[in-house]
């Protein structure tokens, strides 16, 4: 098992990539970038001195939308950032992927930097904006350094610095590393981690647009959305639209995960009917039955193998199937899995990264974590099932971040879906799967 | 007690440039760094070292320990040699991650949380480290992936790091 070694087939995430187009793992330098075309939006937009408000209309146009969970329309957001505001300002990335499941921004990190470099570069011109982090998940060490090495390469060839490519364009940009916490990828914790504080989530509003990062204007955005930006500049917000279906633009990556043949990452139009995406992963390992899936990361509510094989991977149709896209992590799960114990070990990881700030959270995630692991036990009570999710009721839209509910949804979800089973380990003190599977 | 006489020069070095990432007032952005490039030269962050950094960056004492406490890879007392950090999180289980953990359990012959008696290897259970698609993926002195840990390659990475 593990990710192919590089260098790997140049289609390895798919016929229709448009971000890990021609990706081998070894062409991650900026020489190899060039001649791919890399950084001829920055240079298109530099050289033909395209307004700054034309190119937040063309990411409007091409229904983009926020890669890293919520779905928030870029085109949308980057026009929140007042850019005529003449103190500074701020640009950030979000690269802190710890949402289980998720595995695709280190990928791009690591394998094609430069379109990050460059989509940031493009949005910081759109915006007006002179300075931008980019937050790396800790855990990923490597990552950092490779990020810092095409930093320098970009900085030496002027495509970030002072006068950018000979134009009045300044954009300064810099790599700044996490330390293991979950809660910095929510976006309020990560301003308040680069600036060298507790990871705590703001209470919003003010939204980072008005009060971010030191309190100044701050767009934030995730490593694969900046990704998708220089494809939309090329090629036009129509065309990137087209790629996709109206309201879901573009390809997305997707982390497959779990009991797969193939584990990795896979981009996609959005739209592919998940049945499709299954055998890119090559399938169910060992030629398992597929049991559930959760489609959007580790928070988004998990759906059954009949429901997901009728889904397409897009925002609106996992939505309409009862789920999120979230994140794009799809954790699949084969027939000899318990839902007791898969439940059982998300509920402890988000009562270990609750951050304590909300006594709802706090308390609720350790309770929920305690009432599963009892079930799971053999030790569950009757009444807890409707505890169960009475706690989570409790949790859910009553905290400062989406944590809350990140805990509470899985829960909900597993014992909507899979209430028998729970119910079966109640009252038996075992497990409906049966061990001869 | 001067920040020269706790880490060296080369370490300082260091925190000096993560601190130019920042405005000259946003010295305290560089804390997480500096902890970092600090249990890089020390192994872990006494009371000590982490006063040192608060008076570098010019913080309150009181705010580095709240960074150091709250992100989980730093160390405020002395580890193992090497500190082995295993994902056991869902999606890392369903491909062998759990298995991997009870191998390495046995192999050192101490739990999660543990120190082997020689103070060679310390053994954590960490969470999603945000590589899913390499499980059993286990992180090596906070800055080494270790990918697709079978139990053989698992032998290796020990008899390599003893």
């Amino acid at each position: 098992m593990g990710l192919p070694v590089a260098p790997f087939a140049g289609d390895m995430y798919g016929p229709d990539a448009v971000i890990m187009k021609g990706i081998t793992g070894a062409n991650w330098r900026l020489q190899d970038y060039l001649s791919r075309g890399g950084y001829s939006a920055l240079k298109k937009i530099l050289s033909e001195k395209i307004p700054p408000e034309q190119v937040v209309a063309e990411l409007k146009k091409s229904a983009l939308r926020g890669r890293g969970g919520a779905g928030f329309p870029t085109g949308l957001k980057w026009s929140f950032m007042p850019r005529q505001y003449p103190g500074a300002k701020y640009l950030v990335c979000n690269s802190d992927e710890g949402e289980p499941g998720t595995f695709k921004d280190r990928d791009i990190m690591r394998y094609n930097p430069h379109i990050l470099i460059e989509g940031m570069a493009i949005g910081a011109y759109a915006m007006g904006i002179p300075v931008g982090y980019n937050y790396i998940h800790g855990e990923i060490w490597d990552v950092f350094e490779r990020m810092e090495e095409a930093l320098a390469e970009a900085r030496a060839a002027s495509f970030i610095g002072k006068k950018i490519l000979g134009s009045e364009f300044n954009f300064e940009l810099h790599n700044h590393h996490g330390w293991g916490a979950y809660i910095c990828g929510e976006e309020t914790a990560l301003l308040e981690s680069l600036e060298g504080k507790k990871g705590q989530p703001r209470f919003k509003p003010p939204f980072p647009a008005s009060f971010g990062l030191y309190g100044k204007p701050t767009t934030i955005n995730n490593t694969e959305t900046f990704a998708a930006v220089p494809w939309i500049i090329n090629n036009g917000g129509d065309a990137f639209l087209a790629l996709g279906k109206p309201n879901n633009g573009g390809t997305k990556i997707f982390s497959v995960s779990g009991d797969v043949a193939r584990p990795g990452n896979y981009e996609v139009k959005l739209g592919t009917p998940f049945a499709k995406l299954l055998e890119m992963a090559g399938g169910m390992r060992d030629g398992k039955k597929l049991k559930a899936v959760i489609p959007g990361g580790s928070s988004m509510p998990v759906l059954p193998a009949d429901i997901m094989m009728a889904t397409d991977m897009d925002y609106d149709s996992i939505a309409k199937a009862g789920s999120m896209l979230g994140s794009g992590a799809v954790i699949v799960m084969d027939e000899t899995r318990c839902m007791v114990k898969s439940l059982l070990r998300l509920s402890y990881f988000y009562y270990e990264e609750s951050c304590g700030q909300c006594t709802p959270c706090r308390e609720g995630t350790g309770w929920l974590y305690r009432m599963v692991d009892r079930i799971e036990h053999g030790k569950g009570k009757p009444e807890d099932l409707d505890l169960l999710n009475s706690v989570a009721d409790n949790i859910q839209g009553r905290t400062i971040c989406a944590l809350g509910d990140a805990a509470a949804m899985p829960v909900r979800a597993f014992i909507k879906h899979y209430r028998d089973e729970f119910q079966h380990h109640i009252d038996h003190k075992q497990c409906v799967v049966p061990t001869y599977i | 007690m001067s920040a020269s006489s706790v880490l060296s020069a080369a370490s300082l070095a260091r925190i000096d440039q993560a601190v130019a990432k920042y405005p000259p007032d946003q010295k305290r952005s560089a804390v997480m760094a500096a902890l970092t490039i600090a249990q890089d030269e020390k192994g872990w962050l006494s009371t000590e070292t982490m006063d040192c950094i608060a008076q570098y960056l010019e913080m309150a004492p009181v705010a580095v320990y709240e960074v150091a406490t709250f992100y989980t890879m730093y160390d405020r007392k002395p580890v193992g040699k090497c500190k082995l950090a295993i994902c056991t999180n869902l999606p890392c289980a369903l491909q062998g991650a759990t298995v991997a953990a009870a191998y390495l359990k046995q192999k050192l012959g101490i739990e999660f949380g543990e120190t082997t008696a020689d103070g060679a290897f310390t053994l954590k259970e960490a969470e999603c480290l945000g590589a899913c698609g390499d499980a059993p993926v286990l992180l090596v002195n906070n800055k080494r992936m270790a990918c697709a840990m079978s139990p053989d390659k698992l032998d290796k990475l020990i008899e390599e790091m003893k």
